[in-house]
């Protein structure tokens, strides 16, 4: 079953094209990973896919649903299905951690307060926080933890479908390594499909099933990690070129970055 | 027990109408329940309460449970069930292994609620003291806000070149011509109003000339810079504030003390400057503005010509309250821009913080200009009256 459906879609920014005809399918289940420089329009797609931006042509469908219109339940419906981890976190500052994961939770207006406890602490377990971690203001929290905090809000309505965006961006390597394998656990337990945006090549090759490459507003490549890297594109043969080189490395002793 | 239903979460299956999304069931019959279904957010939280309500009934009574027709078992409908449960497995199960090793993660006993701090009697006292202290840190910031000001215009003559006079035309700009339009406006209406209410006191003793006299005293000395002032606290101690609070959010602070740009210079400087420039000139045309209002309705109601009007104010108001106005106006400027940078520097970078900090910059300024207005009266009692 196909969770995102992209067909012809074009996006321009007064004169500027972002993209030029992409077509995308997303199956359930999968890790997909968008990659491709700065400004491929990575993250415009995935606004898209989020229903933040209204395509100008070519259709955009999430669960085969139009994410950018529809009535107001069918709109609320839809995005009580996906969870989304922005790229800095985007919690409310004026709420507590514990507050920024209950949220949702307390928007659906039908759940007890006792129960909203019981799965915020969850969420924190799963997320690798602490419950004392729970009366903390955003503005006290690390960068690692922000992005905990983060996922653990978009799991808390127990999303079929999960966007990250640069996830491991700003960690250092230890965190961004245990970010990885906790997506990775999650992934794996909750049967989620999840959606990535990312520069970390550790991150790609660590979490992904397939992979698009962005270049210049066009999809020039979708497939598994190893299909792609036989392809002769010159933009992907040089996007992964770190990809191979990091694997040789790994294979020797040679210490280097 | 007898064989029943539940009447609460209805029954439809996904064959008969395929259009309707599954919902969570519960079938009671004799000592053994069967759960079917998807238990989970999605499908439950519609029906929450009716189910929690049926689970609670059941949870004392020996019963034989039955999952093995639940399509879909998530976190949330797990721990509704495990809780009802008391926090354990029920001694007579049936679980699939997926939905076992599901529950074998749960807590064994619930967490304890959120401790919220309850207001000792005591906390009012740490109150007052806190809004105490917090005063005392409004005055001695914007004493040294002050300062650093001072510091940096002394600074100045001998760098020239950093005069930052791009920044002071902009706030000028900003915080002057852009606010002609509201000031005048404001300023001929409460001219008319109060030149209106005047005529009709002054005509009951035959005083009508004195229309000029009050008028040019109350308008020139008092209301146009108070109007004045006010407004542009409004409107730009709330810019100005909120500006510089984004670039605290957005680290813009952070990059000029980096790279060892003064922000007392850059920021501060040309804001208090411009509006120590605008703002008495702003006095002057509100004080224009209303004394037309003013001139319009006492044509109209004492029948006291323009000409006449224009020709007797100089005579009968002295030119020292022209001045006091306007040194008013640059002293109000002053005041505005300082608390006005001072409560947007110490915004934190967080939404709640910028709210407050814009509203607390109106605020004050609005109150330290009234509070000034009243000592000027107190200082200048004895001039600009005949």
């Amino acid at each position: 079953m196909n969770v995102i459906d992209i067909e012809g879609l074009w996006t321009r920014y007064g004169r500027q094209v972002i993209h030029a005809g992409i077509d995308l399918t997303i199956l359930q289940g999968e890790v997909f990973t968008l990659v491709g420089g700065s400004g491929a329009g990575k993250t415009t797609l995935v606004r898209h896919m989020l229903g933040l931006e209204t395509p100008m042509r070519g259709t955009v469908r999430v669960f085969g649903q139009s994410p950018a219109q529809g009535s107001f339940d069918e709109w609320r419906t839809l995005r009580r299905r996906w969870g989304v981890l922005f790229q800095g976190g985007a919690l409310y500052s004026a709420l507590d951690v514990f507050d920024n994961i209950a949220l949702p939770l307390r928007e659906l207006g039908t759940i007890d307060e006792d129960l909203i406890r019981e799965l915020v602490y969850r969420k924190l377990d799963q997320t690798g926080l602490t419950h004392a971690d729970a009366d903390k203001k955003p503005a006290q929290l690390s960068g690692g933890m922000v992005k905990r905090v983060a996922l653990a809000r978009a799991l808390i309505l127990e999303p079929e479908l999960l966007y990250l965006d640069e996830p491991t961006a700003g960690l250092d390597p230890a965190r961004s390594k245990s970010f990885v394998s906790l997506i990775h656990g999650l992934h794996t337990a909750l049967h989620l499909t999840v959606v990535m945006v990312t520069h970390d090549l550790d991150t790609l090759v660590e979490l992904s099933d397939r992979v698009g490459v962005l270049v210049n507003g066009h999809l020039v490549a979708v497939g598994t990690l190893d299909q792609i890297q036989q392809l002769e594109d010159p933009c992907v043969h040089s996007f992964f070129l770190g990809v191979t080189g990091r694997h040789a490395l790994a294979g020797s002793s040679v210490t280097a970055n | 027990m007898s064989t029943a239903h539940s009447d609460v979460v209805p029954r439809i299956t996904d064959a008969t109408q395929p259009n309707q999304p599954a919902r969570p069931r519960i079938q009671i019959d004799g000592g053994s329940v069967e759960l079917a279904g998807p238990w989970t957010l999605s499908a439950l939280h519609l029906h929450a309460a009716p189910i929690q309500r049926e689970l609670a009934g059941l949870s004392k009574a020996q019963i034989h449970w039955d999952l093995r027709g639940v399509t879909a078992l998530d976190e949330f409908g797990a721990l509704l069930l495990w809780r009802a449960w008391q926090w354990r497995l029920p001694a007579s199960i049936l679980v699939r292994p997926e939905q076992e090793a599901r529950f074998s993660k749960l807590p064994a006993h619930a967490s304890a609620p959120r401790t919220r701090q309850r207001a000792r009697p005591v906390d009012l006292l740490y109150g007052i003291g806190q809004d105490v202290i917090l005063l005392l840190e409004h005055a001695t910031g914007l004493a040294r806000l002050l300062g650093e000001l001072i510091l940096s215009v002394a600074l100045l003559p001998a760098r020239v070149r950093l005069v930052p006079w791009r920044e002071i035309s902009a706030n000028i700009y900003r915080s002057g011509t852009q606010a002609l339009v509201i000031t005048g406006l404001v300023g001929i209406l409460i001219g008319v109003v109060l030149s209106y209410l005047f005529a009709l006191q002054l005509r009951a003793y035959g005083a009508d000339v004195f229309i000029v006299r009050i008028l040019g005293i109350g308008v020139l000395r008092e209301l146009g810079p108070l109007l004045a002032a006010i407004l542009v606290a409004g409107r730009s101690g709330a810019s100005i504030a909120a500006q510089i609070g984004v670039m605290r959010v957005t680290q813009e602070l952070d990059a000029l003390a980096v790279m060892g740009i003064s922000r007392t210079l850059r920021l501060v400087l040309p804001k208090v400057l411009a509006l120590m420039i605008a703002l008495p000139l702003l006095v002057l045309w509100t004080d224009v503005a209303a004394l037309f209002g003013g001139m319009l309705s006492a044509h109209r109601e004492l029948g006291i010509t323009p000409a006449a009007f224009i020709a007797n104010l100089p005579a009968s108001v002295p030119v020292a309250n022209l001045w006091l106005g306007v040194g008013k106006g640059v002293v109000f400027g002053l005041v505005i821009a300082l608390v006005a940078c001072h409560f947007g520097l110490r915004i934190q970078p967080n939404s709640e913080s910028l709210g407050s900090g814009t509203t607390q910059a109106v605020v004050a300024a609005i109150t330290l200009v009234i509070v000034l207005d009243a000592v000027f009266a107190v200082v200048f009692s004895d001039v600009g009256y005949q």
